[in-house]
């Protein structure tokens, strides 16, 4: 039965995640953004919280537990499960702030890596690590399959050698899932990631950006020289298997990607509904009843603007569903990114200037939201990327064809 | 017409599954090779805009085993999961109606929007789907034990995939149905619906729109004038489908109290009816419907008249669901088989982008539109979410149109291919009031 509304048993955690976003992390939102770099001590104590969440069996705060697959179970029901709950939970958060999320401990984009494709051995032993991912590289962004850095086989070990950039919360946490290549000669089929420990030789966090937005969270540039990593570290398969290799990293964004849209949504919404609040102090509302062309041209841009967040919403908690039913979701799930990435920019750059002065100064939010929202629109692969993506889908075109 | 009502037995839950299958066994019977022949056109020639016709009631409306009180459907129960799964009856009724509109509309479509009108044939045809039985109770012969406002979205985007006209044509007379359903009193539902349930479903319009810029439905120049028991209508409607063919109209009109809805019989010689073809929906026989103190009732309340306005607009938002689909479906093998500069057009990205884009923006507003049909069968509040669908489905929808002609140049501007028959369609969502409803 087609029902799009929230699912009833995650109506309270909904709530609970939402008094969390409004009552820790908007009261701090502006304090981060100001002092860059500086660790956000409260975040601990959250971070505690959404342990104990997602021992409970909830999605958690940021997601990064909530997009393992489910096993192929087959009693026939729908399921409302993880991934969903964590699209949900991450869209609250994200409405507090998104910055802060991201710095969320134990809950990075490389633990949602290690949730994605870890074996079960590797899962117990990463569990309870913060994890950042490192794929881009200095000369290499957007083209993950033309990476630089290196894996070398060595015993027990591979010896890791390269540089990685925009690793989000590289300087905090614990350890990086590292993408690196075991043979440049055999392209993208011989792409893998380990998870790589802070106190490995080797390794060296050398500086933090500086960065147009999302400030509370630190984006760090890693070096490997000789980095030694345990061979049982590796992410999914040490065979160099054609394109299911790489895949099966790939396969991550699959179940990233919502969550990244996840995030856009969240920020939009926080965007919409302030606007919503001081257009209605001017004296504008939407009457959802009246054509548009007979209100004002404020409330029109208003409409306009939460149809787009409202399909952005959608089509994110449509990809969250699909992998919660086993279903692939590969399309959908870009469809959630590009659609939310740039409905989430353009939603939080319009919305400012409806507010005028009050959007564009610090005195509000309205203009940190539009500079956090702009890297939600590229990373986790850009909208360029995502629509590359869905195009070569609906096509029915290679990479080689579409490039 | 009239009397089936007390003749038909109730049905049990079996019952209304059975009910679908029976149409599932006609359709198979569909005579798509004799479609294409033209018919004559009993009504009015398209080019004949000055044609000017009076109504075209030829039937008698007279209450029959009436209820004690009007029949109303429950709002369906949520499981409470996020589900994007139709229900196995929802699957069935699309699985006909896609292949209907696969193998009698598409076909068709071409020579319906030439003639300005739809084929008789395949009038009756999907009259034999049940199209206007879906939110008619079973009690009063129709399919249904609950809101089915979801069934009606999907029904009518499988339609429009087929042919936007000539889905509006075939809706029709289901808009009069459901709306005399869900607001009718007990009077008003065993004087018409017999009609609609029973072997020769009626043309009848729902007919909101007034020819005038920045028209608003919440605020009507047709009046209702209290006379008698009932209303006299004075005013005119603008782009009513199959408005020459109808017999019986659901009007809206604005009374002393507000808008509202008011049953109009055709038969009245106050009523004339213009052609109007417009720009697209050409199959759909647009008229303008002349109103001189016509002798109405009125249908439902104030409240109930914004549902309606919401409703059409639903139908509307889903009936564009298919047709920018229709685009999407068409302009994908085209630009992966057209060679310029020595390979597909499809391997550059100015042109992947835009079919990535029709895919993305549709399924967005494929979303919005379910939401907004699944929260009004449940009976919770959908005025945003409507809101919110027509926005999208009016922007995209039209950017779809227009990117499909542009996918494929000079070609997609001659009518050799569907494409600006799609774009001259998909003009009407975000204009068109009424004439749906789900």
């Amino acid at each position: 039965m087609i029902n799009l509304e929230t699912p009833r048993k995650f109506r309270a955690f909904v709530h609970q995640a939402h008094q969390v976003a409004a009552e820790m992390l908007r009261p701090n939102s502006r304090r981060y953004d100001l002092a860059e770099h500086a660790y956000p001590k409260e975040l601990d104590m959250l971070a505690a919280m959404v342990d104990g969440l997602g021992a409970s069996g909830t999605g958690s705060g940021a997601g990064a537990g909530g997009v393992r697959r489910p096993e192929a179970d087959e009693d026939g029901k729908v399921k409302n499960g993880s991934n969903l709950s964590s699209v949900l939970s991450v869209t609250e958060m994200s409405w507090g702030d998104v910055g802060l999320l991201l710095s969320m401990p134990r809950q990075g984009l490389g633990n949602s890596a290690i949730a994605s494709v870890a074996s079960d051995e590797q899962l117990r032993r990463f569990d309870g690590v913060w994890a950042g991912m490192a794929i881009t590289e200095p000369g290499c962004g957007s083209d993950s399959a033309n990476i630089q850095t290196t894996a070398r086989r060595d015993g027990d070990v591979y010896v890791i050698d390269g540089e990685k950039i925009f690793v989000t919360a590289g300087g905090r946490c614990d350890a990086v899932v590292v993408w690196a290549t075991l043979d440049k000669s055999l392209g993208r089929a011989a792409i893998k990631s380990f998870v790589v420990f802070k106190d490995t030789p080797g390794m060296t966090v050398e500086r933090l950006e500086h960065k147009l937005g999302i400030r509370s969270s630190d984006t760090a540039t890693i070096r490997f020289e000789n980095c030694r990593v345990p061979a049982s570290n590796l992410l999914g398969s040490p065979e160099v298997d054609g394109e299911k290799g790489f895949a099966g990293v790939m396969q991550t964004f699959d179940n990233t990607r919502p969550l990244v849209a996840a995030m856009a949504v969240g920020v939009a919404r926080a965007s919409l509904e302030a606007t919503r609040d001081l257009l209605a102090e001017a004296g504008v509302t939407v009457d959802y009843d009246r054509p548009i062309h007979l209100q004002p041209a404020a409330a029109a841009s208003y409409l306009q603007m939460e149809a787009d967040w409202e399909a952005a919403h959608l089509l994110t908690l449509q990809a969250a569903w699909m992998a919660d039913n086993g279903k692939p979701n590969s399309l959908q799930a870009s469809m959630a990114k590009a659609k939310a990435g740039r409905a989430g920019n353009d939603i939080t750059l319009r919305c400012i200037e409806l507010a005028g002065t009050l959007g564009y100064s610090e005195h509000h939010l309205l203009e940190k939201w539009s500079r956090d929202s702009k890297i939600l629109d590229i990373f986790e692969g850009t909208q360029q990327i995502q629509q590359l993506i869905v195009a070569r889908r609906l096509l029915g075109k290679t990479s080689a064809e579409l490039k | 017409m009239s009397g089936q009502v007390g003749t038909r037995s109730r049905r049990d839950a079996i019952g209304v599954g059975v009910a679908l299958l029976n149409r599932v066994a006609r359709s198979r019977a569909i005579d798509r090779f004799g479609l294409r022949k033209r018919t004559e056109r009993v009504v009015f020639e398209a080019t004949k805009t000055g044609f000017r016709t009076a109504g075209a009631l030829t039937r008698s409306f007279t209450a029959a085993s009436k209820l004690g009180k009007p029949a109303r459907l429950p709002a369906t129960r949520s499981t409470g999961r996020f589900d994007l799964t139709p229900t196995e009856d929802q699957q069935l009724m699309v699985g006909v109606v896609s292949e209907f509109a696969a193998e009698v509309l598409r076909p068709a479509s071409a020579a319906a929007d030439t003639a300005c009108t739809t084929d008789a044939r395949v009038l009756a045809q999907s009259a034999e789907l049940g199209l206007s039985l879906i939110e008619v109770p079973e009690e009063l012969g129709g399919i249904v034990t609950e809101r089915s406002a979801m069934t009606g979205v999907l029904v009518a985007e499988a339609m429009a995939h087929g042919d936007l006209g000539q889905a509006v044509a075939c809706l029709a007379p289901s808009a009069v149905s459901t709306a005399i359903s869900l607001w009718g009193d007990e009077t008003q539902q065993a004087t018409y619906l017999p009609a609609f349930t029973g072997s020769s479903v009626p043309a009848a319009a729902l007919a909101i729109l007034e020819p005038r810029p920045l028209f608003d439905p919440f605020d009507l120049r047709t009046r209702a004038t209290p006379h008698g028991g009932g209303y006299l209508l004075n005013g005119v409607k603008s782009l009513v489908p199959r408005g020459a063919a109808a017999e019986l109209f659901v009007i809206a009109a604005r009374s002393a109290d507000g808008p509202a809805l008011f049953l109009v019989e055709s038969g009245h010689p106050g009523v004339t009816i213009e052609a109007e073809p417009s720009m697209g929906l050409r199959a759909a026989s647009l008229a303008r419907v002349l109103l001189a103190d016509v002798p109405a009732v009125q249908l439902g309340t104030l409240a109930d008249y914004a549902d309606c306005v919401r409703l059409s607009r639903l139908g509307w938002c889903a009936l564009s669901l298919g047709t920018a689909k229709a685009v999407l479906d068409y302009v994908t093998p085209y630009v992966n088989s057209r060679v310029a500069f020595g390979e597909p057009i499809s391997h550059r990205q100015s042109v992947a982008f835009m079919v990535a884009n029709i895919g993305i923006e549709l399924e967005g507003m494929r979303l919005v539109t379910y939401r907004a049909g699944s929260r009004a069968e449940q009976g919770l509040p959908f005025a945003r979410e409507v809101a919110l669908a027509r926005r999208l489905c009016t922007e995209y929808g039209m950017k779809i149109g227009t990117d499909g002609v542009q996918l494929l140049g000079g070609h997609g501007f001659v009518k050799e291919h569907p494409v600006e028959r799609w774009y001259r369609d998909l003009r009407a969502i975000g204009v068109m009031e009424g004439g749906v409803l789900v």
